[in-house]
């Protein structure tokens, strides 16, 4: 603060120019008040509301009973456990690999000319279609028989397969949709990271006789700590509520391979009408999604290394 | 030995973009396809080739009222953005109160707790609101957004206070300053924004799909998928492909002639 502004400052308290000092909140809570009248109707009304009613196990008479009964008919439930086990393996199986590729593009293309340009498009184009129009693709490319995957297959002497009718097959091959959906955002992150990482660093490191391996590990995943640090959280987000191909595709089959956690949220309420069981389904859930989200951002946080 | 290491690595690279673009390219072969040929999955058929599925999916499918609909929620919910998320992010950029870090942080909330999450309240919260079944009711949770007031914080910050001190000595109130002073500068963060809302919700399926019961009010994605699931039982790729890529034609359009923008505007997305 230079004196100038010093001084500006002591005139504006000696003489009482701006009439809000009078109520200083006032301003504050006009301008939050929009945001926070939705944020109360649809952020943390819902929040307590769906807590309370998973509590709630019976209404009689205008009356209402409390206690854990939803809970201990959710836990015993094997389509609840099925779908949980389903979204540990979902979550694994599309975060690592989208994310070791999302990496090893941005790497591999980190470099701006026309080509590594092109490339860049492609890999992000999945981006901006919505899942729903993924899944209509993906449809015919995995039909059995017809399909491209099959005609392509066949070309090569291979078999048929029913990608999505097979019980040990079709969770995997939701997978990899949501794998060619989101490599390409992540890639994005990453190539933002990269071009945060000095390349005196890298050289000088490289002078010294490290490896390319060595480089990596060593300078380039310290430096791309914070990109982690947001995309890791994006990713478990996504993982819990990108199921719209599960919708479409295979509405949780067969026999519950592709049911995950949200889409069983939304078949106890929206096919079962069960507020009690959907409730208590998604307190666990969003339960999960914070603890994951805050854990995974604080070990980030801790093996970052940040230039002062 | 550093040449021939990058060139394996561009290699990798663009076998890895070939594969993603597969579904691209099959999706733009086949929707040019008539009728039912027998080598549908085929990406590089002799024809022929004319717009007959595109002709056939328009009228089949309610594109023009999907059309609608999906500007209609995406400009609304836009519209609104703006307002809100210009007066919060003018109060945790500029402003001093007692709680800021604490308010701001339960703003942050709103960032997982995604609308069809939360179906059972949320759903309940529409029918009280008599909102449920009306694009209104697709639009309202939308209307407050932690991540644009987020980023309308960042930018706000990145102005220098001259200008509204300038302003204020004049004796301009919060309204005009934030309206003529800060929203003219803020422009590159206002336009981040609405490309990272509009492509959300254009692409948003969940909540459409929970929100809304009657055909009238459906949006593009709920209704390709409804329009998909149909032609799908007559297996009828060529008409699906044609539809999805009116679905999707719209942003990928945008995106390959502004690509800098869109992708300044996602990296901005996630940063912190």
């Amino acid at each position: 603060m230079s004196i100038d502004e010093r001084a500006l400052g002591a005139g504006a308290e000696l003489l009482p120019l701006i009439p809000a000092r009078r109520r200083p909140w006032l301003p504050v809570a006009a301008l939050l008040a929009p945001s926070l009248l939705f944020l109360a109707l649809f952020t943390y009304g819902p929040l307590v509301r769906v807590t309370v009613e998973s509590l709630m196990v019976g209404r009689f008479a205008g009356d209402s009973a409390f206690g854990v009964g939803n809970y201990q008919r959710l836990f015993a439930d094997p389509h609840f456990a099925r779908a949980a086990a389903n979204n540990v393996v979902y979550a694994v199986g599309t975060i690592i690999p989208s994310l070791i590729l999302a990496l090893a593009l941005a790497l591999a293309l980190r470099e701006t000319d026309r080509f590594t340009a092109l490339l860049r498009t492609l890999v992000v184009m999945p981006l901006l279609i919505p899942l729903v129009a993924a899944a209509a693709l993906f449809s015919f490319i995995l039909l059995p028989g017809d399909g491209l995957l099959d005609f392509y297959l066949h070309k090569l002497g291979l078999g048929m397969v029913n990608w999505l009718g097979d019980p040990d097959l079709a969770l995997g091959a939701v997978i990899a949709i949501t794998i060619w959906k989101n490599t390409g955002y992540y890639m994005l992150f990453f190539l933002a990271g990269l071009a945060g990482v000095p390349q005196e660093l890298v050289d000088a490191a490289r002078i010294d006789g490290a490896g390319a391996w060595r480089r990596l590990r060593s300078i380039v995943l310290p430096l791309l700590g914070p990109t982690f640090g947001f995309v890791v959280p994006i990713a478990l987000l996504n993982a819990l509520t990108q199921i719209d191909h599960v919708v479409t595709m295979t509405q949780g089959g067969p026999s519950d391979a592709t049911n995950l956690l949200l889409y069983y949220i939304y078949q106890q309420a929206a096919q079962n009408y069960d507020t009690g069981l959907a409730s208590a389904a998604t307190v666990v859930s969003v339960a999960a999604l914070l603890t994951l989200t805050v854990t995974s951002f604080r070990l980030i946080e801790r093996g970052t290394h940040y230039e002062s | 030995m550093r040449a021939s290491g990058r060139h394996l690595a561009l290699i990798a690279a663009s076998t890895a973009a070939l594969i993603w673009a597969v579904p691209f390219a099959w999706m733009a072969v086949a929707s040019l396809r008539p009728g039912v040929p027998p080598d549908i999955a085929s990406l590089t058929p002799s024809g022929p080739f004319n717009l007959g599925n595109f002709k056939e999916a328009w009228t089949s499918g309610s594109f023009p009222l999907w059309y609608l609909n999906t500007l209609l929620m995406c400009g609304g919910i836009l519209a609104v953005q703006l307002v809100t998320v210009s007066m919060a992010g003018y109060a945790f950029a500029r402003l001093n109160f007692p709680g800021r870090d604490w308010v701001f942080s339960a703003f942050l909330l709103q960032l997982l707790l995604i609308p069809p999450l939360l179906i059972v309240p949320n759903l309940a919260t529409l029918v009280t609101l008599h909102l449920y079944d009306k694009l209104l009711g697709i639009m309202a949770p939308y209307f407050a957004s932690a991540f644009g007031v987020f980023l309308m914080r960042q930018t706000f910050r990145s102005i220098p206070r001259d200008f509204e001190e300038a302003a204020m000595l004049d004796g301009a109130g919060v309204a005009v300053l934030i309206r003529h002073v800060l929203l003219p500068l803020a422009r590159p963060g206002l336009v981040a924004f609405a490309i990272v809302s509009v492509t959300a919700h254009w692409n948003e399926f969940l909540w459409p799909l929970m929100a809304v019961s009657s055909p009238r009010n459906q949006v593009l994605t709920v209704g390709l998928a409804s329009f998909a699931s149909g032609a799908e039982a007559g297996s009828a790729w060529g008409i699906i492909a044609a539809g999805t890529f009116l679905v999707a034609a719209p942003l990928l359009v945008l995106f390959l002639v502004f690509q800098r923008r869109f992708v300044s505007s996602f990296v901005f997305s996630g940063i912190k």
